[in-house]
C-alpha cells in the first residue's frame, strides 16, 4: 500500500471562516501550522509584525465576550492592523431586526475584516451575505465557534504531538455547546475519535450523527480518553430546568479526581472558559499538572492571529 | 357534515352576459370520479350542462373555447389562508391574496381570523365579508377565533360568529394549551353543529423552537420541536371528541403518528378529519439547511420519512383535504437570523402546480389529488362548489397537466414574494379561471392558443 503525504496547502481556501463543518484536514493543518509559528513568535519580546499593516479589523459583539474579543483584538494588533471593538447591547428582542443594517453600515466604513460574535445560530453566515470583506466567526448561538476548536486542536497537538488516533472525550451542555459542535467538526475531520458526555437532557437529538459516540455516564465515557474536555454549565440551566441542582450536577458530571482516574494517566484536562469552579470541574483538578486550559488561553491568540494571517492574501489587494 | 351555508354577499356576483362553452376539454369530477373528454356549457354563473356531447358541439349563441384537450376541473378550496386585512395590509389584503388565487386556480378561499385585530366579532366577520365583496375577485370566506384574542382562554360568540357568516372555528396560528377550554369549545361548538379546526402543536414543547427536532437542527444549532408536541394535541382532541360528539378537524398535520391517530377516530366513527400543507408535501426538514429563513414555517418542515407518510395519506384518503397554509411575511421580518425570523410560506399561487409534482411522481393520482383541494373542503365546510356538475356554481379552471416553467418569485401577485418555490422548476399551470361564470384569470403565456374558435 503507497503512502500518499497529505496535501500542502499553500494558501488558504476560504473567503471566510464561518464554521469547522467544511474544513478539510489539509485546511485545519494549515491553520495550525501557522499558528505554531505564531505561538512560538508570542513568546518573544518583539510580536509585532506588519502583514495586516493598513487593514482594518472590526470586532463585532452581539454578546459580550471578554477573553474572545481580547484575544482578537490582541491577535489582530500583533499583525499591524487597526482594531475597533464594537459592542452592540443585545438585551432587546428586536435585535436581530438591526442586524442586516449593521453589516450593511460596516461594510460601508470599508473594513477588511469582521469578527463577529452573535447569540443566534446562522447570523453570523447572514451577516456574511451582505457584506464584501472577510468575516471570522467568533460564536454564533449554538451553532459554531470555529476558533475555539482550532486553539483546543493546537494545544492537543503541541501536548501530544498529533490529533489522529485520540480518544477526545467533551463532557457537559452538549445541546447548548457550539464549542462542542466546532469541536466534533474539527476532531473527526482530523481523524480523532469523540465522545460526548452529558445528561440526556443536555443532548441534542440525534446527537450520534454528528460523529461521536454518547455516553450518559462519565464514568464509561472518561475510560482511556486522552483528553477529556469539560463545558461550561450555565447557572440557569442547573435550577431544575436541565439538571435538578448543581450539587447533582457535580456529582455526576463534574470532573474530580475520582472520575479523571478513568481516563489515561497522561490525558490533558482542558476547559474553554470561563470555569464553573464546584460545578464542572473540582478546583484542584482545574489547577491540575495536566491541565492546560492556560495554555488553551494562550493559544488562543495564536490560533486567532494565524486565521487573519491566513484570510489576509485572500483579501482585495486593490 | 355536507351541511351548507348560505353563500355571502361576495358570492352572489352577476351573472356573465354571453353564455359560454368550454369544447374539447378533459372533464375531471373528483366528486364523482368522471375522467373523460368533453364540455361544459355556463349560463348565468352556473354550469348549465355538462358531458362528452358537449365535446365538439356550441350551443346557438354561445362563446366558445377551445380547451385542446386540457383539463377542466372545479376550482380549488383553499381552506387556510392567512393575510394581513386588517392591521397588516403591507403583508397582504384580501385584494392581493385574491389574485394570487386567482392566478393558482383557487376560487374559493378561507381566511384565518389572525389579524389585527383578530376576527373575534360579529363586527368584524361582516368587515370581512364586505372587504371581499369589494375587493376581491374570489369567494371568500373567513373563519372565527374560537377564544377571543386567540389567546385560548375565553370562548367567542360561536352561535352568532356563526349566524354572521363565520364558515368554522379556530384558534388560527396557536395551539389550546387548556384542556378545560378546548373541551368547552368543542362541547359548545357542537350545539351550533360548528366546525373547530385546530393548529394542534404543544406549545410548551414548542415554545422555543424554530424547527423540526432532528439532525438537522442539532447540526445547526438550532432548538427543534418534534412530531410528538403534535400528536399529543391531536390524540388529546380526538379524546375529547369522543367526549363531546363535535365536528373537529386538525388543521395541518405533518407526521405519520398524527395521521395514525385520525385515521384510528375515523375507524371509530367520530366526525374527525385533517388537513396537510402543501409544504409538508413537497419539502422537508433539509430544506432548511443553510439557515434558509423562507423554509421556516409553522408547524415546521418534517423529516423525510414523515413527508412520504403526508403524501401516501393523501392517496389513501387518510387525510382529507390539502391546503397552500399561504402566510405572507415581508422581508423584513423573514432576512434575520433563523431563530427570530417570522415563520410562514406564501403558497396561493404554486399551491396547484406544486401539488402537481406528487401526480407526475406517481405518488397521488390526478382524480385522487383534486379531491383534496376541491370537494372534500366543500364538504367539510358545507359550500356548494367544488364539483364539476349540472347546476353548479361555475367555479372551474382550465389547467394544463404538463407546461414548464420556474417560479420567479417577483413575478407572483401576492404582496409579500416569501416562496419556498422561488426558482423550483414546476410542471402544469392554470390556463383559465372562472369564479362564477367569469374569468377571473387567464394565463398570457398562452393568450393566443386559447383564442375562440
Amino acid at each position: 500500500m503507497t503512502k500518499i503525504a497529505p496535501a500542502q496547502l499553500t494558501r488558504f481556501p476560504h473567503r471566510h471562516l464561518l464554521s469547522c463543518e467544511g474544513l478539510t484536514a489539509p485546511d485545519i493543518s494549515f491553520l495550525l501550522d501557522l499558528a505554531d509559528k505564531a505561538a512560538d513568535r508570542n513568546r518573544k519580546v518583539d510580536k509585532k509584525r506588519n502583514i495586516l499593516a493598513g487593514r482594518t479589523v472590526i470586532n463585532l459583539f452581539f454578546e459580550a465576550s471578554t477573553r474572545t474579543q481580547a484575544s482578537f483584538e490582541l491577535a489582530g494588533k500583533r499583525l499591524g492592523a487597526d482594531v475597533m471593538n464594537m459592542l452592540v447591547a443585545s438585551s432587546s428582542v428586536q435585535k436581530g431586526e438591526t442586524l442586516i443594517d449593521t453589516a450593511v453600515t460596516l461594510n460601508a466604513m470599508r473594513p477588511d475584516i469582521i469578527v463577529v460574535r452573535h447569540h443566534a445560530a446562522g447570523a453570523v453566515e447572514l451577516l456574511s451575505q451582505k457584506v464584501d470583506c472577510s468575516v471570522v466567526n467568533a460564536g454564533d448561538g449554538a451553532h459554531q465557534h470555529p476558533t475555539q476548536a482550532l486553539l483546543d486542536a493546537l494545544t492537543i497537538r503541541r501536548a501530544k504531538g498529533r490529533l489522529a488516533g485520540l480518544t477526545v472525550a467533551i463532557c457537559g451542555d452538549i445541546l447548548h455547546s457550539r464549542v462542542a459542535r466546532s469541536n466534533i467538526a474539527l476532531l473527526n475531520a482530523m481523524s480523532a475519535r469523540v465522545r460526548v458526555i452529558a445528561p440526556s437532557t443536555l443532548l441534542p437529538s440525534n446527537p450520534d450523527r454528528l460523529g461521536a459516540e454518547v455516553y450518559t455516564d462519565m464514568w464509561k465515557g472518561l475510560a482511556d480518553a486522552d483528553v477529556v474536555m469539560m463545558l461550561r454549565l450555565q447557572h440557569e440551566r442547573m435550577d431544575g430546568a436541565y439538571v435538578p441542582s448543581s450539587r447533582e450536577y457535580f456529582h455526576f458530571f463534574g470532573l474530580d479526581h475520582e472520575k479523571l482516574a478513568r481516563a489515561k494517566p497522561d490525558a490533558l484536562i482542558m476547559h474553554p472558559g470561563p470555569m464553573n469552579r464546584g460545578v464542572e470541574i473540582a478546583s484542584t483538578v482545574a489547577d491540575h499538572s495536566r491541565s492546560v486550559i492556560r495554555d488553551q488561553v494562550e493559544m488562543g491568540v495564536a490560533v486567532r492571529m494565524a486565521v487573519l494571517e491566513a484570510l489576509s492574501p485572500n483579501l482585495p489587494q486593490a | 357534515m355536507s351541511r351548507t351555508v348560505s353563500l355571502p354577499p361576495n358570492e352572489k356576483q352577476k351573472p356573465s352576459r354571453t353564455p359560454q362553452v368550454f369544447l374539447n376539454a378533459r372533464l375531471i369530477d373528483p366528486e364523482s370520479g368522471r375522467d373523460e373528454p368533453g364540455g361544459l356549457f355556463v349560463q348565468d354563473g352556473l354550469i348549465a350542462d355538462i358531458g362528452p356531447h358537449l365535446r365538439r358541439n356550441a350551443p346557438e349563441g354561445a362563446a366558445v373555447i377551445d380547451c385542446q384537450g386540457h383539463v377542466l376541473c372545479p376550482g380549488l378550496i383553499d381552506a387556510q389562508v392567512f393575510t394581513g386585512e386588517p392591521g397588516q395590509e403591507h403583508r397582504e389584503t384580501l385584494k392581493t391574496a385574491s389574485r394570487a388565487a386567482a392566478a393558482g386556480g383557487v376560487t374559493t378561499m378561507v381566511v384565518m381570523p389572525d389579524t389585527s385585530p383578530v376576527i373575534d366579532q360579529v363586527a368584524l366577520v361582516d368587515f370581512i365579508q364586505r372587504r371581499a365583496r369589494d375587493n376581491a375577485i374570489v369567494h371568500v370566506h373567513t373563519m372565527a377565533a374560537m377564544t377571543r384574542g386567540l389567546e385560548g382562554e375565553e370562548m367567542t360568540e360561536i352561535g352568532l360568529l356563526k349566524r354572521a357568516g363565520a364558515i368554522a372555528f379556530t384558534n388560527g396560528k396557536s395551539s389550546i394549551a387548556n384542556t378545560r377550554v378546548m373541551r368547552n369549545v368543542l362541547n359548545y361548538a357542537k350545539d351550533f353543529d360548528a366546525l373547530i379546526v385546530h393548529h394542534c402543536e404543544d406549545p410548551y414543547l414548542s415554545a422555543t423552537a424554530s424547527m423540526n427536532s432532528g439532525e438537522v437542527a442539532t447540526r445547526l444549532g438550532l432548538a427543534g420541536v418534534p412530531t410528538v408536541a403534535e400528536t399529543i394535541v391531536v390524540e388529546r382532541d380526538v379524546r375529547l371528541v369522543e367526549k363531546t360528539g363535535s365536528r373537529y378537524h386538525a388543521s395541518t398535520i405533518t407526521c405519520g403518528q398524527s395521521l395514525e391517530v385520525i385515521r384510528a377516530a375515523k375507524a371509530r366513527g367520530l366526525k374527525v378529519s385533517c388537513g396537510v400543507s402543501i409544504n409538508h408535501l413537497t419539502l422537508n426538514e433539509n430544506d432548511v439547511t443553510g439557515y434558509r429563513t423562507f423554509f421556516k414555517v409553522r408547524p415546521p418542515l418534517r423529516h423525510e420519512d414523515d413527508r412520504r407518510a403526508m403524501v401516501e395519506g393523501i392517496a389513501s384518503g387518510d387525510i382529507d383535504i390539502i391546503v397552500s397554509s399561504h402566510d405572507p411575511q415581508d422581508a423584513d421580518v423573514k432576512r434575520r437570523p433563523f431563530q427570530e425570523a417570522a415563520d410562514g410560506a406564501a403558497g396561493l399561487e404554486t399551491l396547484l402546480p406544486v401539488a402537481l409534482r406528487l401526480f407526475h411522481s406517481g405518488d397521488v393520482g390526478l382524480v385522487q389529488l383534486l379531491k383534496a383541494m376541491t370537494v372534500n373542503p366543500a364538504k367539510l365546510l358545507g359550500l356548494h362548489s367544488g364539483r364539476l356538475k349540472k347546476g353548479a356554481i361555475a367555479d372551474i379552471i382550465l389547467v394544463d397537466l404538463n407546461e414548464p416553467w420556474v417560479v420567479n418569485k417577483d413575478l407572483l401577485r401576492s404582496r409579500s414574494k416569501n416562496s419556498p418555490f422561488d426558482e423550483a422548476r414546476l410542471q402544469g399551470r392554470v390556463l383559465r379561471t372562472l369564479v362564477a361564470g367569469e374569468t377571473v384569470y387567464q394565463y398570457a403565456g398562452n393568450a393566443a392558443s386559447l383564442s375562440a374558435v
